[in-house]
């Protein structure tokens, strides 16, 4: 019975495989490639990409998990509601948005375009913090507090490591939107790989086209992966026990 | 205040662009719950199919949109539609399978196995089952799913003016093109706009489906 669908599956895997092939060389985007200028001209907008992506959601991460961590404290927790709001509310506001308001207040280039991607990350990362760390069960903060832990070492050592898969959900979910809004930066002057997409579109050109989308779908499935693997690192060897 | 002047002074364009962005979000809304829902439905029945089905909607999402118009581009232009609404439409829906599954499956799993039980003691079939029992009890969860496609996909169609899709977008692409900021933030702020409200109206909406007996007994709960 489950026999048929997987060879049926994987035929259809093979053909779209197929299709893909002869569709990269009749565009031309393989003998795009095999240009050896475009290399150079490659690295550097992927080298842009990456600078902005990295840069901002560095200072997000920290800033969100702070922001995250802050307003789980108890004297806070009075308004976790609204900044719940807030932030929800922020999330609606789509990312072309956000970076043509960002210019038409801070101007063009990779300063204004890494501070738009850096408000657009810090609020998934701080809502899944606060999610993360609400959720984690009273009897085993008492259990820590019983056993004479401070509320620093609370946090650190139980709080911040049972939070820890969520935290990282929300990590994935900006960068992956981070990556995404970082192509279109382009369009604010901050170069990155949206610059060949954008050319291509405007050029009606397939091979410079598919020479920007290609790589950047790359770099985000990529990011994806190593997030995963960010997982295994971080999430602690007992809680992924308890959800086998 | 020069942003208000702008709107008011082009408001015939504002309603003519707002329209376009509704009639691509609305489709694609509709298109993808025909899709998605059923899909939804099925793989809760096949375990196996569910977690490819999930992780394969979940790579979807993973493609920046940008990317994905360049990557249809080609495709569509074979039958002539690699520009316009119609690329757009498929973005659209196809961002807004994961949400729609996702939500679908996990409400329908989630629907406590007693109340299963009591159906079929009732004497329900699968069919009567889901129709009677399992769906009314998944709906909120299915409409929350649909609000965050939504709000998604006025996203994405505002980038969609690119590709020549049209919509607000148009305003955040022409002023960036033309260097006129009364217009780039007439558009985004109007895109936000729009976001909010269907947000709002969303929310309303999740809450008015919950079937009575369910609000009654998250009542009793608090």
């Amino acid at each position: 019975m489950t026999q048929l669908p997987r060879k049926l599956y994987k035929a259809v895997l093979l053909i779209l495989l197929l299709t893909v092939g002869v569709g990269l060389k009749r565009t031309g985007t393989i003998a795009y490639f095999r240009d050896p200028y475009v290399y150079a001209d490659l690295a550097r907008l992927m080298w842009q990409h990456i600078h902005m992506v990295v840069y901002s959601m560095f200072i997000a991460t920290v800033v969100g998990v702070s922001v995250g961590v802050i307003l789980t404290r108890p004297r806070l927790k009075a308004c976790t509601g609204l900044v719940m709001y807030i932030v929800s509310l922020g999330q609606t506001i789509p990312s072309l948005a956000v970076l043509a308001l960002v210019m038409s207040v801070l101007g063009i280039g990779s300063k204004p375009a890494i501070f738009a991607l850096t408000i657009y990350s810090i609020l998934p990362i701080a809502r899944n913090t606060l999610a993360g760390i609400n959720a984690v069960p009273p009897p085993t903060i008492d259990a820590a507090r019983g056993m004479g832990m401070g509320t620093w070492r609370i946090l650190l050592e139980v709080e911040i490591p049972m939070a820890m898969q969520v935290i990282l959900t929300g990590f994935r979910i900006a960068l992956v939107i981070n990556i995404g809004t970082a192509a279109l930066a382009y369009l604010i002057g901050a170069g990155g790989m949206g610059d060949w997409i954008f050319s291509g579109i405007n050029l009606m050109k397939t091979d410079k086209l598919l020479a920007g989308s290609i790589p950047v779908t790359m770099l985000a499935l990529f990011a994806d992966f190593l997030v995963d693997l960010l997982g295994m690192v971080l999430v602690s060897k007992g809680l992924r026990i308890a959800d086998r | 205040m020069s942003v208000l002047q702008f709107i008011i002074a082009n408001y015939k364009q504002v309603l003519f662009l707002t329209w376009e962005h509704i009639y691509m979000v609305g489709l694609s809304l509709i298109i993808a719950t025909a899709l998605g829902v059923p899909l939804g439905i099925i793989i809760t029945k096949h375990e196996e199919l569910a977690k490819r089905v999930i992780n394969g909607a979940n790579v979807i999402m993973t493609v920046p949109s940008i990317a994905l118009f360049g990557l249809m581009l080609p495709v569509l232009a074979i039958i002539g539609h690699g520009l316009g609404k119609v690329p757009a439409v498929i973005a659209l829906v196809l961002y807004s399978q994961l949400p729609i599954i996702r939500n679908t499956y996990v409400a329908i799993k989630n629907v406590p196995p007693s109340i299963r039980d009591a159906g079929k003691g009732m004497g329900m079939n699968t069919w009567e089952l889901l129709r009677e029992v399992e769906i009314p009890i998944a709906v909120p969860v299915i409409i929350a799913g649909l609000r965050t496609a939504a709000v998604m996909n006025i996203g994405i169609a505002a980038i969609a003016a690119y590709v020549g899709a049209g919509g607000l977008g148009v305003y955040i692409q022409q002023g960036i093109d033309r260097v006129y900021p009364e217009m780039i933030i007439s558009g985004a702020v109007l895109v936000s706009l729009f976001a909010i409200i269907v947000d709002g109206t969303m929310a309303l909406v999740e809450r008015i489906v919950t079937p009575t007996g369910l609000k009654v007994q998250k009542k009793l709960v608090q």
